[in-house]
């Protein structure tokens, strides 16, 4: 069965957690026990209906605020796909949260309530779902009901959302679908009251969109994590590179190039999970290889084809999201994770700041705060091995962590 | 040629991916194995992550002493089958050493007080991660938890307060004294780990599977009668047949009545099933929020 990795975006009270229950609900995917729990918080707050917004919250605060506070991961499957949902909560942390959902998720739903319209949260979620390089968009216009159901309206939308969409650079497909979470027009089932709708219902989208793969199958990345020496009379001479393939296809008998040495060998094995010899491996498999040679690689070190190499360097050209309330010290020193490498870094340069509302260059303030934007450069004490974001989501993108604190501080797209 | 992987391959080689993650970024990590499907399923990915060589960490057993046999004849017996340390750390030293005091009352559970001894082990060995089997579709706190969840010096999870964790890129950089937890299966839900075990011919406790048993019936759930559990006065034992959806605590662990014999009945089951995998779980049902709480304490 295939898999659809999805993550959700809103603002406070557009009716994204109704949207997530009432499609856990229709699509009976929700238990008894959970239902009953639900109907009985309901009741208890004085909620009109069964509020299935409570399916989704997960913590004490959560629920004594009625507000959702992290990234919560929901797992739902239908007979054609099983899926995973990154709910991201749109207020405090909303950068955060957002970028943390779509750096693994292959399509957004960003919701829009029909009574306001595009508003500029509605195009923050947009504009960060590019920057993620997400391909596939889905504009679920909700509160249809509260306003009659009407296909002007849903029109209006649509045209007001396409022209600011023409400025997203990765987005493959957008498909807009006007719904009611609350009552489950269009979620499930196909709404009564908007027979001039004619496209798909919510979930029939999901299950139907075609998404492909998001893995590069290109060029060929493979950074090690571990070496296994089994130290057995059975593996005696055993030395094998485990790791996960993070771009393009491998061969046994390939000519590579071994990273940071550049000494140049050929595969001689590649072991899968099964622990099987394979005659190829690809992105994202989990595999072990072992070399013809004798040569000195070890975490941190990435093998890749001869005739194909990353870039290679200590200065990286980055836009970087920042997660922390401490402002970017341009003085500071951060540690750096690439792949499986760690290092120092510093900021070299802020180029510009941009704004997520607007999507203009802000190019006469340079302080970078909790939630902003910039792109920048920055020098790293080790050499990082990568390949631009927009080529590879895995071999593109780095975090920042605090040498105080140890805290994940800022996430990194090379550019 | 068509590059994609099926789910469960895409949950195999990330679950592989996070055990070699830890094993790489930590000093001295564990992986606790409580002869439950989860950590069988957790234990099997190790040997596959790691092979040909063993396993780089020990297993270890916080044992509340109130187990099924069966539990323990198939933990020691998958133990020598994959040639891993075995480390037990037991609930009944934390009491008799006066660290923990023994709940009274006929709901009385020994299995809050893992936590405890849980940490009390953590601690001794001086361990610095735990591998857990926990998956964030069991429970609702779950649902909001990380690959690498951070706790501080007491063992203390802050919900409120988690590292983000972007991509594949996990974050395990600690001050001294402090330990993360680490959930390979985060991803999974109870069907992939049923489907899973089913693929890879896992063997099972047979506790899994329907058999006949002596139960009563406390607060809604099935009880088995044990040496550690008695049914009172007014509560009725029969033979029944019944099977485990979860394996913990002898106590606290409720049957469900089930015919289920093989993997695909079993399977079936699930995918019609109308409760949660959890609501089986009498240390789940104390309140709303009942696992956030024991997990604020450095619960699994």
């Amino acid at each position: 069965m295939d898999l659809l990795r999805f993550t959700t975006a809103g603002s406070v009270d557009d009716g994204k957690s109704t949207l997530i229950g009432r499609l856990l609900y229709d699509s009976k995917n929700t238990f008894d026990d959970q239902m009953a729990a639900v109907e009985a918080s309901s009741k208890q707050r004085g909620d009109e209906h069964v509020n299935l917004a409570l399916l989704t919250d997960g913590l004490r605060a959560e629920r004594e605020q009625g507000i959702t506070i992290d990234v919560a991961y929901r797992y739902f499957a239908t007979p054609r796909r099983k899926f995973i949902i990154a709910d991201t909560p749109g207020h405090i942390q909303y950068t955060r949260n957002m970028v943390t959902g779509a750096s693994t998720a292959d399509l957004a739903v960003i919701l829009v309530d029909a009574r306001n319209g595009v508003i500029e949260q509605s195009k923050r979620h947009s504009f960060i779902s590019n920057l993620l390089r997400i391909q596939h968009l889905v504009v679920a216009v909700n509160k249809m009901d509260l306003v009659d159901y009407s296909e002007e309206r849903f029109n209006e939308i649509v045209e007001e959302y396409k022209a600011f969409a023409s400025r997203l650079d990765s987005i493959v497909d957008i498909t807009f679908i006007p719904i009611s979470a609350l009552n489950g027009d269009n979620v499930v089932d196909k709404s009564e009251k908007m027979p001039w709708y004619e496209g798909a219902t919510f979930l029939y989208h999901l299950e139907h969109v075609y998404v492909g793969s998001t893995e590069n199958h290109v060029d060929a990345r493979f950074p090690v994590q571990w070496v296994i020496r089994p130290h057995s009379d059975e593996f005696h001479d055993f030395r094998g590179f485990a790791g996960r393939i993070a771009g393009g296809v491998f061969k046994p008998g390939d000519e590579v190039v071994c990273y940071p040495s550049g000494f140049t060998t050929r595969i001689k094995q590649i072991f899968n999970a099964e622990r099987k010899e394979v005659d190829e491996a690809f992105a994202p498999m989990s595999v072990t290889m072992t070399l013809n040679d004798e040569i000195d690689i070890s975490r941190g070190g990435v093998v890749a084809k001869s005739n194909n190499a990353p870039q290679i360097s200590q200065d990286i050209e980055a836009v970087i999201c920042w997660f922390s309330e401490q402002k970017l010290d341009p003085r500071g020193k951060y540690i750096i994770r690439h792949m499986t490498t760690e290092g120092k870094a510093i900021i070299r340069d802020i180029k510009y700041k941009i704004d997520v509302n607007t999507l203009h260059k802000i190019e006469d303030d340079k302080g970078i705060a909790l939630n902003e934007i910039a792109r920048i450069q920055l020098r790293s004490s080790v050499p990082l091995h990568n390949d631009p974001y927009r080529r590879n989501r895995n071999t593109g993108s780095f975090i920042l962590v605090n040498v105080g604190t140890n805290e994940t501080i800022a996430a990194g797209m090379i550019v | 040629m068509n590059y994609t992987l099926s789910h469960l391959d895409q949950l195999e080689s990330e679950a592989i991916f996070v055990l070699r993650e830890t094993a790489a970024q930590f000093g001295k990590p564990v992986l606790l194995f409580s002869g439950g499907k989860d950590s069988i399923v957790m234990a099997h990915l190790a040997s596959k992550a790691f092979w040909p060589a063993r396993l780089p960490f020990p297993l270890m057993h916080v044992d509340t002493g109130h187990n099924f046999d069966e539990t323990m004849v198939f933990r020691d017996k998958f133990v020598e089958a994959i040639k891993a340390n075995l480390i037990v750390a037991s609930v009944q030293d934390s009491i008799d050493k006066g660290r923990v005091i023994e709940e009274k009352g006929i709901n009385a559970s020994r299995n809050g007080l893992q936590t405890v001894t849980l940490l009390d082990a953590i601690e001794e060995h001086g361990f610095d991660a735990a591998l857990g089997g926990g998956r964030r579709d069991e429970e609702k706190a779950r649902a909001k938890e990380r690959f690498f969840s951070h706790r501080d010096e007491f063992g203390q999870w802050d919900p409120k307060n988690q590292r983000p964790e972007l991509w594949n890129l996990f974050n395990g950089r600690k001050h001294h004294g402090e330990q993360f937890r680490v959930f390979p299966l985060s991803n999974w839900t109870e069907m992939d780990v049923w489907q899973y075990i089913q693929r890879e011919k896992i063997e099972l406790p047979s506790l899994y599977f329907a058999h006949e048993r002596e139960v009563f019936e406390r607060n809604g759930q099935i009880l088995a009668v044990t040496d550690f559990l008695k049914a009172q006065e007014n509560e009725k034992v029969e033979k029944r047949l019944i099977r485990f959806r979860t394996i913990g605590d002898a106590t606290c662990t409720g049957a469900v009545e089930s015919p289920a014999a093989t993997l695909q009945e079993i399977i079936d089951e699930v995918a019609s099933a109308r409760v949660t995998e959890r609501g089986t779980r009498a240390d789940d049902q104390r309140s709303e929020t009942a696992m956030e709480d024991r997990k604020k304490e450095g619960y699994f």
